[in-house]
């Protein structure tokens, strides 16, 4: 561009140019304390809603065990009446049950099992010969098929009146009533965080314009147009984005893992049983750690999108 | 490819801080703007830069009406020009050398494509071992001279210079004048905002004066 200058520098001296001169430093800084104090704030949003992701899977996993278990059963309960026998009924009920269309098995639970349903409330060692405990016949359904238990329920009762055909939809419905109100809440709260996540980033955005805001002039003066502009603001807060989503995303990762071994460790307990019929096996399997994955990169996601049209809305307020 | 008619200029509901401006700069010349401190010699740089809109009168630049430009063509008209401010504007956390490349940068260059020029242009200036620095541990002319590379090395049509050797010694503002009096050679229209009067009877040229909001042409 110019010649050397009698009292200038030797411009004729040639020199190897330097090996590491690009640095490639963002041209809008938005690191420092600010920076990190975002990162931790998207760390803990995408943590909350992923444990929230987490949940829900969980709930709608325990749901589809519970259905999977009873929807394709039904049982008979036979309550013992002074005047009969309960043998007889029983067998009675097994024998109607067999000849029921759609029915792949019949069990009439033996005595001593049905007894040991009552321990847990009764304690062990009592002689149970004298309490009327009803009979309980395990009806299991063949896959796919819908038997006609309008008609058969009260067939049944004419037959043998003690005996009280229970289909489970009342359970059923119950269970997935909650599973579903457990996967909405999951949801909303997944929502209701990224949308949290995205007024954060959204003020961050603002606060680093507004710190920036000679920088940002200096960049329109040198040539620097919106778009060039946005982009920069944009990319640094996708990383900042994606790191806290990461830290999130991992921390609820193991939060979900501990958790799971914990309820492995209390199954040597003698309330674990209920606690595994209640929520099933404690593992979100590959769909939770999948949407725990997918929530880190919404998060990412909406840090970069939110910050680039907050820079834009800026710049066109600005100009 | 610059001109001015009754431009006015005040902020809110103040007073005319520029009353009845009107001027031209046509290409590859070269000229002073000159007055007392407070006379509204970088306002006037600002309107240029289009930093600013007229509150009255015709700015006209590239042979287009200011006040009609779209984004894009403002970028466009903005990449034409260089820049450098009085207190430098240079980016605290970018090197030098970063600094001066960033004109090449934001209009998507390959830094490989600029890298031996930026160096070249940055020994030239006297920074050729400073070019690792970050601004905050340069002296203020070294500020300025990084100021001035960064301007210069897009090799803009026309050149705005606000108080350009204010912070060197006069060794360097001597060199410094006669590098921008190359560029004028070279086709750039150039305009320094000064009120050094050595420096101004170095090399004669036109001086645009400005005093109490209103602007006359010497020479």
């Amino acid at each position: 561009m110019a010649e050397a200058d009698d009292d200038g520098p030797d411009l004729r001296e040639e020199r190897a140019l330097p090996s590491n001169l690009r640095r490639d430093q963002p041209l809008v800084p938005v690191d420092g304390v600010a920076g990190r104090a975002l990162m931790a704030v998207i760390a803990i949003l995408t943590f909350l809603a992923s444990i929230s992701a987490g949940a829900a899977v969980l709930a709608a996993r325990a749901s589809e065990q519970w259905r999977g278990a009873i929807s394709n059963e039904m049982t008979i309960q036979v309550r013992p009446e002074s005047q009969r026998d309960i043998e007889a009924d029983v067998a009675r009920a097994v024998r109607m049950a067999q000849g029921l269309d759609g029915i792949a098995s019949v069990r009439a639970v033996p005595k001593a099992e049905s007894d040991k349903l009552l321990e847990p409330w009764l304690g062990t060692g009592l002689d149970l010969v004298e309490l009327p405990v009803p009979r309980l016949i395990v009806l299991t359904l063949k896959s796919g098929a819908s038997p006609d238990i309008t008609r058969f329920g009260p067939e049944l009762r004419k037959e043998v009146p003690g005996a009280i055909l229970d289909d489970h939809r009342v359970w059923v419905r119950r269970l997935s009533a909650m599973a579903g109100t457990i996967i909405v809440s999951g949801f909303v709260i997944v929502l209701l965080v990224l949308t949290a996540a995205a007024l954060a980033v959204a003020f961050a955005t603002r606060g680093a314009m507004a710190g920036s805001r000679e920088s940002v002039e200096v960049l329109h003066f040198v040539g620097a147009d919106d778009d060039f502009i946005a982009r920069e603001f944009q990319s640094r807060f996708i990383r900042l984005g994606l790191r806290g989503g990461a830290f999130g995303g991992v921390a609820a990762i193991f939060a979900i893992a501990i958790l799971g071994l914990l309820a492995s460790y209390w199954n040597t307990a003698p309330e674990a049983e209920q606690l595994q019929a209640l929520f099933g096996a404690f593992e979100i399997g590959w769909a939770g750690y999948g949407a725990v994955f997918l929530v880190a990169i919404i998060v990412a996601a909406i840090a970069g999108l939110v910050s680039r049209i907050t820079v834009r809305h800026y710049l066109r307020a600005l100009t | 490819m610059v001109r001015f008619e009754n431009v006015g200029l005040r902020y809110g509901m103040g007073p005319e801080v520029l009353k009845d401006i009107n001027f031209s700069i046509a290409p590859r010349s070269f000229q002073y703007l000159t007055g007392p401190s407070g006379a509204g010699k970088t306002t006037l740089m600002r309107l240029i830069l289009m930093a600013l809109k007229p509150t009255r009168g015709l700015v006209d630049l590239f042979g287009q009406d200011a006040s009609r430009l779209d984004g894009q063509t403002l970028t466009a008209f903005r990449r034409r020009m260089g820049v450098v401010f009085q207190d430098f504007r240079l980016l605290d956390h970018l090197t030098v050398y970063e600094n001066v490349a960033l004109p090449l940068r934001v209009i998507g260059k390959e830094e490989a494509s600029y890298r031996a020029e930026v160096v070249e242009l940055l020994r030239w200036v006297g920074l050729g071992e400073r070019m690792h620095a970050v601004p905050a541990v340069l002296s203020g002319g070294e500020k300025q001279r990084a100021a001035i590379a960064r301007a210069l090395i897009a090799r803009p049509e026309l050149l705005l210079a606000d108080e350009p050797t204010g912070n060197v010694d006069p060794g360097l503002g001597r060199r410094l004048l006669r590098l921008f009096m190359e560029l004028q050679q070279l086709g750039t229209a150039v305009i320094i905002a000064t009120h050094d009067l050595n420096l101004m009877d170095i090399y004669d040229a036109p001086r645009l004066v400005l005093a109490d909001g209103h602007l006359h042409v010497d020479g």
